[in-house]
């Protein structure tokens, strides 16, 4: 169990002075403890001793002081905690965004946004678990006990002396033990996560089950399944509860050993009753933190899994590779190559292209086909500077891309994806993509050219039409046409287009096939397609088998 | 929360004695602590007053009695909470699927949308806390803490008073308090953390487009605002929300205050022998571990409970489709399915999904059934495997309704690969097979290879074997599409319904594909529905759909 990830510390802000604050306020903490068992054993004593409640009114205020102080400090590491899980939250999720935005937004790590989002802004509920309540206790727990001790030994050197040995055997135990469950005990999650996922698989797939006629047996299947899980999980906790048993055992035997050689000295009268309270009242504080210790355990984990997480995110290498400064030449007046390029997706074996060699010439379109998962998009992927090539380059006019500023080049680019996105707010908005100064009647041609003011014209708003995530949703070909109207508008000389019109309705297929051609007439354009109508408008066609791309007229190399 | 509590109780199974066995251990742990520290006090102070050290040795064994059994005791009560969850999640497990098999998929159909249907799962999968951080610690409190109050009571009745208006503070007062404070602050924040949750999502999801446009200043400002705006509502909410474990301490320090108090002053006046006042002062401290855990579990029990509602709301609907009371005999094929004048709507839909179609399906027909998306073709899959019962017109076997037919033996005669089909997290065999868990390997080969996918299977290092992943995503959509296809073949039913088989494919593979199946097919019923090309000149008759 690791108490503290070491890149919390280096890499944000907020962890280093939280834990000098928790380290103050854990001292203040540690002698408030003091000073409470001190005076409840005084009080205690002198009323022993006769005194009425009239001369201890000092004491007990002061004892009230006491617990108001410990009162006042926990708060505090609480609320430092919980302000300290939000900045640190905060600096690690915005230095996501920006990685996401520089060197990999291709999402080539596999994670999705949703996901993303989860981490990075519900797994606050984790770090406030971690910096709110764990941090705290591992530093009282460190603090609490060697003040107690100390404190213990100026009072009554014996019982010190006991508690200086059984002190010792919490944490050796609680390691002995630890580390011979820790494996079985991930064994275990693992296993817990594995029930789970078969439950929601068999829930997903219940009409399939029963299309098949196979959803009588399911219930017994899964009550079965979980009923062999708890009887060899339960076998592990037999084990694994001792950990906890034994520092239990310590605290009590620890109590126990003090009480009873307190009160042996104390009948043989080498002892004063007041000693002998002090050290009985403090005993039960010095095992106290590290048993809320072991009930934060899974503050903690959760805490450093959601930190793990977001640091193996920005310290995966990017696919994107770093910008370069040369400022590239216009694809209008050199052309574009891929020479001899190879790619492969991290964490996938087998390479999507193995050399790709492909020209684009000014002002000529070249349609890309192939089956799907030849590595079309990849293509276009490297060509915009969203990846970077394995092996071989992509050169603009001669210079390779990688030495280039990747903004500069993009800005001579126009991409439509298979799918735009459209981001939260207005029609009119998502075309100035590219070109946020556009006026509006820059905005209403490059939509007309692309075939979409018609439908605009219809939306209620018209161009103000909310759209995007909570607006109003759009069809796959009219958010097709929103693509095609921003490289329109963009007046990139290069345009790249996925897919125009895959899985669109005839209709929709004839508008954008035109607004295809147009888009083509004044620039240079490489179209990946399937459909014959736009495979058709193109100067040439290039087709990706296995890695590599073929003209026509050339066949697979046996 | 009172009324879902029993029925939760129920779907999980748990009996009732394993629940007292739990919290009666759990309250004994507790008490055992507050009996070392009282008797441990008592010790003390009794072998102040000097007596014979033989008269200590009751309180001696008393102190080590409860020192040794209280880690003996906390084992046990850990071992048993922990079997006792397991189970609990082990028989609601087992009850919603049962109870949710027949409601699959029409009036599941809200569910599948996202992850609804994952939330869901997980909701049930968290009513396995509902005792061991719900239910178990107020009432490990409440019964720890009441033989704490009588103990105090009988030495001291007033002191036993204080304890008692102690431990209601800490263990109801204070959680009510710290637990409205925070409900204020979640709801408080959630809409700004919804926005930046939106916003992230936004921006992870357009992040390639964002950066090929250039506009990537503009978005990372954004989820800059949404961020800034989200941290300082959190910042301020931090002040309340870290009020509850300071409150506790408070709370016992004004008891102990108070008892200490009114055991000076009892024993000043001779009502208390002085060899109790530590006692009672240390009982009163132990006492309130009793209460601690009684915030954390009230947070655990209100979101369990809330998880619990939304899987009561989806079980306790009452499945429309029944099997009838006396069921006719299954006819023997050939076999006529048939539409007549149908239509149908999922439950609570405004609009019907499919309104007045009639359709005959002759034995060894090829049908081809085209329409715009949202036409209502999966509806009428839906519909001949009576997972769906027609609002108007009815639904024809050999000339009967289904409605009076079994269930299963309709489906007997139906197989179905759809684009709602779904791969489960194994092998591809075993995927197949489940169409016909008997048929030997030869079979599931020969059905891959009519689906075209049988000599990429064979090349896989591990075969028929492969995990296919979690909804099959280590597969591409085409061999996804095409195990389902194989899957459907092995059933070897006298109908075949094939719902858009060729999607993800590209073209000559998918007309290979559909030259093969309907050769595999020869002599069957087909139904095949689609809104492409390939396939349409091998069937005898094609049936549009129009749009709504």
């Amino acid at each position: 169990m690791r108490a503290l990830d070491p890149r919390l510390l280096r890499r944000t802000s907020a962890a280093r002075p939280l834990l000098v604050l928790d380290a103050a306020l854990g001292i203040a903490t540690g002698l408030a403890v003091l000073a409470q068992g001190t005076l409840i054993a005084l009080i205690i004593a002198r009323a022993f001793a006769g005194r009425g409640l009239h001369a201890l009114v000092l004491e007990l205020a002061l004892l009230g002081v006491a617990f108001a102080a410990r009162g006042g400090l926990a708060w505090g590491m609480e609320v430092a905690g919980r302000r300290a899980a939000w900045t640190v939250l905060s600096e690690l999720r915005l230095a996501l965004v920006a990685r996401r935005l520089g060197a990999d937004p291709l999402a080539t790590d596999g994670v999705e946004g949703a996901e993303l989002a989860t981490v990075a802004v519900q797994g606050v509920e984790a770090l406030e678990g971690y910096f709110a309540r764990y941090l705290p206790q591992v530093v009282l727990a460190s603090v609490v006990p060697l003040l107690v001790v100390a404190w213990v030994m100026v009072v009554d050197l014996e019982a010190g002396v006991i508690m200086l040995l059984t002190l010792p055997l919490v944490p050796v135990f609680m390691w002995l033990i630890g580390t011979y469950t820790e494996e079985r005990t991930r064994e275990r999650w693992q296993a817990l996560r594995q029930l789970a996922a078969h439950f929601l698989d068999v829930v997903r797939g219940m009409p399939t089950l029963r299309a098949f006629g196979r959803d009588g047996a399911q219930a017994e299947l899964v009550a079965a399944v979980s009923e062999r899980y708890r009887r060899a999980t339960m076998e592990t906790l037999r084990v694994g509860f001792l950990s906890g048993s034994v520092l239990e055992l310590a605290a009590t035997l620890g109590v126990g050993l003090v009480a009873v050689s307190a009160g042996v000295r104390l009948a043989g009268g080498g002892l004063g009753l007041q000693a002998g309270l002090t050290v009985l009242v403090l005993a039960p504080e010095l095992y106290l933190p590290f048993r809320r210790l072991g009930a934060e355990y899974h503050a903690s984990a959760d805490g450093l899994a959601v930190a793990e997480r977001l640091f193996g995110l920005l310290d995966a290498p990017g696919a994107a590779g770093a910008s370069g400064a040369r400022i590239p030449p216009s694809p209008a007046e050199v052309p574009v190559v891929l020479e001899n390029v190879s790619f492969a997706y991290p964490g996938r074996p087998a390479p999507v292209l193995t050399g790709v060699t492909l020209e684009l010439l000014p002002g000529e379109t070249v349609a890309l086909v192939g089956e799907s998962g030849a590595g079309k998009s990849t293509v276009a992927a490297l060509v915009l500077g969203l990846l970077e090539p394995d092996g071989g380059r992509v050169a603009i006019g001669g210079i390779d891309l990688r030495d280039c500023d990747r903004a500069a080049w993009r800005r001579h680019v126009a991409w439509v994806p298979q799918h735009p996105v459209l981001l939260r707010g207005t029609v009119a908005d998502n075309i100035r993509l590219s070109a946020p100064g556009a006026a509006p009647w820059q905005v209403r041609t490059a939509a007309a050219l692309a075939g979409a003011d018609e439908f605009i014209g219809a939306l209620p708003g018209g161009y103000e039409t909310l759209v995007g995530d909570g607006g109003r949703a759009l069809s796959p070909g009219e958010r097709r046409r929103i693509g095609l109207a921003r490289a329109f508008l963009s007046e990139a000389p290069l345009v790249i287009l996925d897919e125009p019109t895959a899985d669109l309705d005839p209709d929709s297929v004839t508008t954008v096939t035109r607004a295809v051609r147009r888009l083509g007439q004044e620039r240079t354009m490489l179209v990946i397609a399937h459909r014959r109508e736009v495979v058709a408008a193109a100067d040439r066609v290039v087709t990706l088998v296995d890695g590599v791309a073929l003209t026509p007229g050339e066949r697979r190399a046996a | 929360m009172s009324t879902a509590l029993p029925a939760l109780l129920r779907l999980t199974g748990a009996r009732g004695w394993r629940w007292a066995l739990a919290a009666i251990l759990g309250a004994l742990t507790v008490l055992f602590g507050v009996g070392l520290m009282a008797t441990a006090g008592y010790l003390i102070s009794r072998a102040a007053e000097r007596p014979p050290i033989l008269s200590l040795m009751v309180a001696i064994v008393a102190v080590q009695f409860f020192g040794l059994g209280r880690p003996a005791l906390r084992y046990l009560e850990r071992l048993w909470s922990h079997d006792l969850a397991l189970r609990m999640l082990g028989g609601v497990r087992a009850r919603f699927c049962a109870r949710i098999a027949p409601l699959a998929p029409a009036e599941l159909a809200g569910y599948r949308a996202g992850d609804l249907l994952s939330r869901l799962v997980g909701d049930v999968d968290a009513l396995q806390n509902l005792y061991l951080r719900g239910l178990g610690p107020p009432l490990v409190a409440v019964l720890a803490g009441a033989v704490a109050v009588g103990a105090a009571a009988a030495v001291l009745p007033a002191a036993g008073a204080a304890l008692a208006g102690g431990l209601l503070a800490g263990g109801i007062g204070v959680p009510a308090l710290s637990g409205s404070v925070g409900v204020r602050a979640r709801r408080r924040q959630a809409a700004a953390r919804g926005a930046l949750a939106a916003e992230v999502i936004e921006l992870m999801r357009g992040a390639p487009e964002i950066v090929a446009a250039g506009a990537e200043v503009a978005a990372l400002d954004r989820v800059r605002s949404a961020d800034r705006a989200a941290v300082a509502t959190a910042r301020r909410d931090a002040l309340a929300g870290g009020i509850g474990d300071g409150l506790g301490i408070v709370v016992t320090g004004a008891t102990v205050l108070a008892v200490l108090i009114l055991a000076v002053e009892a024993s000043a006046t001779g009502r208390l022998d002085r060899v109790l006042i530590a006692a009672l002062a240390l009982l009163t401290i132990a006492a309130f571990e009793a209460v601690a855990p009684v915030a954390a579990a009230g947070r655990e029990l209100a979101a369990t409970v809330a998880a619990g509602r939304r899987v009561l709301e989806v079980i306790d609907r009452e499945p429309r489709v029944r099997d009838p009371a006396v069921p006719a005999a299954p006819p023997a094929p050939p076999v006529t399915l048939a539409l007549e004048g149908v239509t149908a709507r999922y439950p609570g839909q405004e609009r019907p999904a499919l309104r007045d179609v009639s359709l005959t399906l002759a034995p060894g027909e090829r049908v081809a059934l085209v329409g715009p998306s949202g036409a209502g073709k999966t509806t009428v899959v839906n519909l001949l495997l009576r997972f769906l019962d027609p609002e108007a017109g009815r639904v024809t076997l050999a000339g009967r309704s289904l409605t009076e037919y079994r269930q299963s033996d309709i489906r007997r005669l139906i197989a179905v690969a759809g684009q709602e089909s779904h791969l489960f997290s194994a092998g591809i065999g075993a995927n197949v097979r489940l169409a016909r868990p008997q048929a030997s390997d030869a079979e599931v080969e020969r059905a891959l290879r009519l689906a075209r996918i049988w000599d990429w299977v064979s090349r896989l290092p591990d075969g028929l074997d492969t995990w296919v992943g979690e909804e099959g995503r280590q597969l591409s959509g085409g061999q996804r599409q095409r195990i389902i296809l194989a899957r459907a073949l092995l059933a070897d039913a006298p109908v075949l319904v094939l719902d858009e088989p060729t999607a993800h494919l590209d073209p000559p593979t998918a007309g290979q594909l559909m030259t093969d199946v309907f050769a595999a097919a020869a002599g069957k019923t087909l139904l095949l529905i689609t809104h492409r090309s390939e396939g349409l000149d091998l069937v005898d008759r094609v049936m549009q759909l129009p749009g709504r």
